[in-house]
């Protein structure tokens, strides 16, 4: 019965979600454009599928996941599983974390994998390139950046280095890649940063970032409890970028090694 | 035969989901050595998220994508660039304003811009605080999309635009308060929601492969981007103006 409530309470909130785009596609297709929906049935289906399709997910991912992953990143950042020791740490010592910046990179992964609009602009890319971006190729791409970017990020709470530093950091590689890197991947690199945090990753990733910052002595949630996202959606450029400069050199390569297997 | 498309599409979504489920029970039995605890409902909610997955993608599809290239295709043969970037901005500021993660985010970041003296800590003083910071967000969502569209139009490179916005934010991380730093860096990653992101998609490539000399894949794509990064800078200056 609560559970029913649950589902009805998620479906109306994708409904509040979808009803501003509804309204100015219909506004803009009838009064600008003056012309009746192409296959309106379809689209009808398309779009309650849209939302009760990301309802059971949401709701599903309340139920399931998220309590879980939750507690899990307390338990793990909890002084007394890090240090094995219930007395009170004063110093901090980033190589007890390990199991920490683990599960950072690896929930990171995980939930990249299954992040809805990474999936959407993954297929609308294979669509575009005629197959040569694979879908999953890029998806995994798009997943190890998170991973290393989710990790580094807890590295950074734990140790408490300012933000900013690293995020410059990471600019000013992205800058020199997209010097190198080839121009067709360089709109899809900067776009897969943007689409890794949504529905699955943040909260889980956020959960992260504040408990670490609750239990880690002399970190501040309010200072260092934000900012994993920001890594989050940084790291993707760098591997995404990187990825397509490896198929261009070995690519080149090869032809290379061919050139000169038949001047031979 | 529908019956296998839809096996299909459910095991797929299957495969998508089982990254999580591998790290949370290696998680759950091998290092925290605890059983997973309410094994039922978490099947439930597994089993709930997998046919939930499925559906969006299949609905992506049939509604979403279609209907978003539609339009930036009768809007691109209309010919009028006005009607093109309101709907562009209209797009933008819609789904951003009413975004639910942006409210929560909002709300905490008023708090502790209260707790830690900032503004006033009235609830109206709040409040107002945290509706500035949402209208500045989904105003730059909008600009983003519009910059975005525009791009397109002209053909201008998105790496200047880009590197650009990163100089800009660099910059202002240097001036501005400390206290909205992370807040900042955060709101461009939350301002991208999963109904936005396809039809977001969907409009540029559709304007960029009907626009004559535009590439879908070099100039399509960004327009994302743009909407994870001029809300960074947005965030800034408000912290700027409010803070002083």
């Amino acid at each position: 019965m609560e559970f029913i409530y649950d589902i009805s309470g998620t479906l109306l909130s994708t409904c509040r979600d979808v009803l501003p785009i509804i309204i100015l596609i219909t506004v803009f297709q009838l009064l600008v454009l003056r012309q009746p929906f192409p296959q309106l049935h379809r689209l009808i289906i398309g779009v309650v599928y849209v939302i009760i399709g990301l309802a059971l997910f949401l709701a599903g991912l309340e139920k399931a996941l998220f309590p879980l992953g939750k507690i899990m990143a307390s338990q793990l950042s909890d002084p007394v599983f890090v240090y094995g020791t219930t007395e009170i740490i004063t110093q901090v010592d980033w190589t007890a974390y390990g199991w920490v910046y683990l599960f950072a990179a690896m929930i990171g992964f995980a939930t990249t994998i299954a992040e809805p609009s990474l999936i959407a602009v993954a297929f609308k890319a294979g669509e575009v390139s005629a197959g040569t971006i694979s879908q999953w190729g890029l998806r995994i791409t798009v997943a190890l950046g998170v991973a290393f970017g989710i990790s580094l990020g807890t590295f950074r709470i734990i140790t408490g280095t300012p933000l900013f530093i690293y995020i410059l950091a990471g600019y000013l590689i992205v800058i020199i890649q997209t010097i190198f890197a080839p121009k067709s991947i360089i709109a899809l690199a900067y776009d897969s940063g943007g689409v890794t945090t949504s529905t699955v990753t943040v909260p889980l990733v956020a959960t992260l970032g504040l408990g670490l910052a609750a239990t880690v002595p002399g970190r501040n949630p309010a200072l260092d409890g934000f900012g994993l996202i920001a890594f989050a959606s940084l790291f993707p450029i760098i591997t995404v970028m990187g990825y397509a400069q490896f198929m261009q050199w070995s690519i080149h390569r090869k032809t290379k090694s061919k050139e000169k297997n038949n001047a031979l | 035969m529908i019956i296998f498309i839809i096996l299909k599409k459910i095991r797929s979504a299957f495969t998508d989901l089982l990254p999580i489920i591998l790290v949370i029970s290696f998680f759950q039995i091998v290092v925290l050595k605890q059983p997973l605890p309410q094994m039922g409902e978490v099947l439930f909610g597994a089993l709930l998220v997998v046919v939930g997955l499925s559906l969006f993608i299949q609905g992506l599809e049939m509604g979403l994508f279609p209907i978003g290239e539609a339009m930036a295709h009768a809007l691109a043969r209309k010919g009028s660039v006005f009607w093109l970037l309101l709907f562009a901005f209209a797009l933008g500021f819609s789904t951003t304003v009413a975004e639910p993660a942006l409210i929560a985010v909002a709300a905490e970041a008023a708090e502790i811009a209260g707790q830690g003296g900032l503004i006033e800590s009235t609830p109206a003083s709040l409040k107002e605080y945290a509706f500035g910071l949402r209208m500045s967000v989904a105003f730059s969502v909008g600009l983003a999309i519009l910059i975005g569209v525009m791009r397109i139009i002209r053909g201008w490179p998105v790496h200047y635009l880009i590197i650009g916005g990163y100089v800009v934010v660099m910059l202002m991380t240097i001036i501005a308060p400390k206290e909205i730093i992370g807040i900042a860096y955060d709101a461009g990653g939350v301002t991208t929601s999963t109904i936005t992101v396809p039809l977001v998609a969907a409009l540029g490539v559709g304007l960029a492969s009907t626009i004559r000399g535009r590439s879908p894949l070099v100039d399509g794509f960004g327009l994302i981007a743009f909407a994870s990064l001029l809300p960074m800078i947005f965030v800034m200056g408000y912290g700027l103006i409010v803070f002083k």
